[in-house]
């Protein structure tokens, strides 16, 4: 296993520059989540610490040695990617072996069934060694996909959203099983998504990725509960954390403060008390939230109750003090 | 506007039955959503709706009138297959003005509906465009224009979302629903995604092995599901089932989980087993000796607004929400309490929902049987 570190990586396409100076640190055994929108980079920075793209600039370590004039093979790092890459004409445990066998390795066939069969355990695949991958069910297929990587025992996995072509209910049980693989075999993970669920779920840290620039790098709960800027603190929490104008508090807060941010969760809701008298635009008993408006805002809030609000009545929201975060008028976080 | 049922609808291929015995109204104006795992018979169901297969045996009216064995073509009903498909060769007035051609419509009347359609979905600015260059939200808007151009009396939708990202699905889903409030034409949209489902849907119908299990609105399949089949099919992370193997009698307000006694809405029938089923959010993570079940932390996920915790009990593993503020360890010995009011029990040898004080105050959204 292996710790990676990246220096002031830029890269272009022609004139579009896809990284514009990124430094990383991964550590040894880490899992690594790359969270940001579609064109963020976030690929580009996974192909550049495989060595399949070559930056213009900056420099890739692996534990602490440059590769980055290495070629990929010599890196060893293991990829598996949104959709499922197999060998249609292969069993699952030949696709299984298939990298072990590359002559390269000459891992002895012995070997290669422990490590198989042991993989196929992991990921609950036992059954299914005998089949043909074409009539494997998707998540069945990811599956294989992930074993292929593990098989190997690579210094680095790295993972361009792997689950994103599966359906909720698989992507929750793979999402778990992931996070156990890699805990147990204490692999070194660079995972790359758009999905904030998998980042908070899977990440030992987070590093938010925004036009090619890190944004900010930190645990889940640093990154949602002391975001550096209200960007960041609208990429993480559904729904999607309230942005007041300042204003609606008075004086309570210095004068640089131009918008307090509070998440839905810590909006108080009342019939009456403090706060504001807020019209209902929407609610839902399912998701558990209200959607309310104030002087042109809308307001989310979480509630527990049985009835739901009916649109256009009114509701009372507080914020409370503590759970404030307040920004200033470029979007930059103020402390309290 | 339609009105669409369908009565003792029956579809066998060989010796394969698709769709058992369906009886089902879709009221005029609404959102159906057809919800189901592959193979379930729900674009089986559509297919017959639109006319391209016939049923074996049953009726389908539409607005009263019988049209079973119409044609496709003479139904008046839009069938959208994949939303996103555009030509690319044409442009974004091309793509819009498309499927009216086809029909040979008038040139005023193609202008008319065209330009409609572009301000409903605020494209009119594009209208001179080339659709290769469109961000992905205005391409999703247009390939929905081409679908709503033609003014059906009903949009039937066979996944249509199925192959966007994750990304584009969620902006498409509220696209979709913010059409239908301004239209209210009635839609019938299959999928297998519940969070399609539950986003869009006025009505949802879950079927499984060629049946329908349950058609309800969303609080009412979230809540009351009528079986252990849509109990574990609806809801992330899904309900928790707990086995309570001891019986109940009509009138009691408590069952038997070991030997604790758990309180539950008051039971309206009887039953030689039930199995208790709570959502995740209903269950409260307390000190180690408090509340009605004790257990071990086995698993921890955080969401940023609250933690998923499983926690290993003697009846079994139990997943709880719990507040952001929590911060459970894994290892910890905690108590569980269930909130009475939401706690939905199941008869273990039926698997069907058991009728309790809460069931029967509950409203079913839309007939079936």
């Amino acid at each position: 296993m292996a710790s990676i570190t990246l220096e002031g990586i830029t890269k272009n396409f022609g004139a579009v520059a896809a990284l514009g100076g990124v430094s990383l640190d991964v550590a040894d055994g880490e899992f690594f989540v790359l969270l940001g929108p579609s064109g963020a980079g976030k690929t580009t920075t996974l192909r550049v610490i495989a060595g399949l793209e070559r930056p213009e600039a900056g420099c890739v370590r692996m534990n602490a040695q440059d590769v980055t004039a290495m070629p990929p093979a010599q890196r060893d790092c293991s990829f598996v990617f949104q959709q499922y890459s197999l060998y249609p004409h292969l069993s699952v445990y030949d696709n299984l072996a298939f990298p072990l066998r590359a002559p390269m390795r000459r891992v002895p066939e012995e070997e290669i069934k422990r490590r198989v069969e042991q993989v196929a355990a992991t990921l609950h695949i036992e059954s299914k060694l005998q089949r043909k991958a074409t009539q494997l069910s998707g998540g069945e297929m990811q599956r294989v996909a992930i074993g292929r990587a593990l098989v190997r025992e690579p210094r680095v996995f790295l993972m361009d959203e792997p689950l994103s072509s599966l359906d909720a209910k698989l992507r929750e049980e793979l999402r778990v099983e992931l996070k156990r693989v890699q805990r147990q075999s204490g692999a070194t993970v660079v995972y790359v998504t758009h999905d904030q669920v998998e980042a908070t779920t899977l990440a030992d840290r987070i590093a938010i990725l925004e036009a090619g620039r890190i944004q900010q790098v930190g645990t889940p709960e640093q990154i949602y509960r002391t975001p550096e800027s209200i960007h960041v603190a609208q990429r993480l929490g559904s729904p999607q954390i309230n942005v007041l104008p300042a204003s609606w508090f008075g004086q309570e807060h210095p004068r640089a403060v131009a918008n307090i941010a509070i998440r839905p969760e810590d909006v108080k809701v009342g019939r009456q008390g403090e706060g504001v008298d807020c019209t209902v635009i929407e609610s839902s008993l399912l998701k558990h939230h209200v959607i309310a408006e104030y002087e042109g805002v809308e307001v989310r809030a979480r509630f527990m109750e049985d009835v739901a609000p009916a649109p256009r009545s009114r509701i009372r929201l507080a914020f409370p003090r503590e759970h404030r975060l307040l920004f200033d008028s470029e979007g930059r976080r103020i402390a309290a | 506007m339609a009105e669409i049922r369908i009565r003792n609808l029956q579809k066998r291929f060989a010796d394969f039955t698709a769709v058992k015995d369906s009886s089902l109204v879709l009221e005029d104006g609404k959102f159906v959503v057809l919800l189901g795992p592959s193979g379930c018979g729900k674009t089986t169901t559509l297919r017959m709706i639109a006319g391209l297969e016939f049923p074996t045996s049953g009726e389908i009216t539409l607005d009263g009138e019988d049209v079973t064995y119409r044609r496709p073509r003479e139904r008046d009903i839009a069938m959208c297959f994949q939303l996103f498909a555009l030509y690319p060769h044409m442009g974004v007035r091309g793509n819009l003005e498309f499927p009216l051609r086809n029909e040979r419509m008038p040139r005023a009347e193609i202008d008319r509906r065209v330009s409609d359609v572009a301000s409903i979905l605020r494209i009119g600015h594009l209208l001179g465009s080339s659709v290769t260059g469109l961000a992905g939200g205005d391409r999703q808007r247009v390939a929905l224009g081409r679908a709503i151009v033609r003014q059906p009396k009903a949009f039937l939708m066979d996944e249509p979302l199925g192959t966007l990202d994750a990304e584009f699905r969620e902006l498409m889903c509220v696209e979709l629903r913010k059409l239908h409030d301004r239209l209210k034409t009635t839609t019938v949209f299959v999928t297998h995604d519940q969070n399609e489902a539950m986003a869009l849907a006025d009505h949802i119908v879950v079927m499984n092995q060629g049946e329908i299990l349950q058609a309800d609105s969303p609080h009412g399949i979230y809540s009351f599901p009528s079986c252990l089949f849509v109990a574990k099919f609806i809801g992330r992370p899904p309900m928790n089932l707990i086995k309570a193997d001891a019986p109940v009698t009509r009138g009691d307000t408590f069952v038997r989980i070991g030997r604790r006694e758990v309180d539950v809405p008051r039971v309206e029938a009887p039953s030689a087993g039930v199995i208790v089923g709570v959502r995740p959010e209903y269950v409260r993570l307390l000190g180690a000796d408090q509340g009605c079940i004790g257990g071990r932390v086995q698993h921890v996920e955080y969401f940023g607004s609250h933690w998923v915790v499983e926690v290993q009990t003697d009846a079994g593993p139990i997943k709880v929400l719990a507040d952001k503020s929590a911060r459970p360890q894994t290892g910890l010995q905690v108590g569980l309490d269930f909130d009475k009011q939401h706690i939905v029990l199941f008869d273990s040898a039926s698997e069907k929902l058991l009728p309790s004080a809460a069931t029967l105050a509950h409203q079913p959204g839309m007939r079936h049987g």
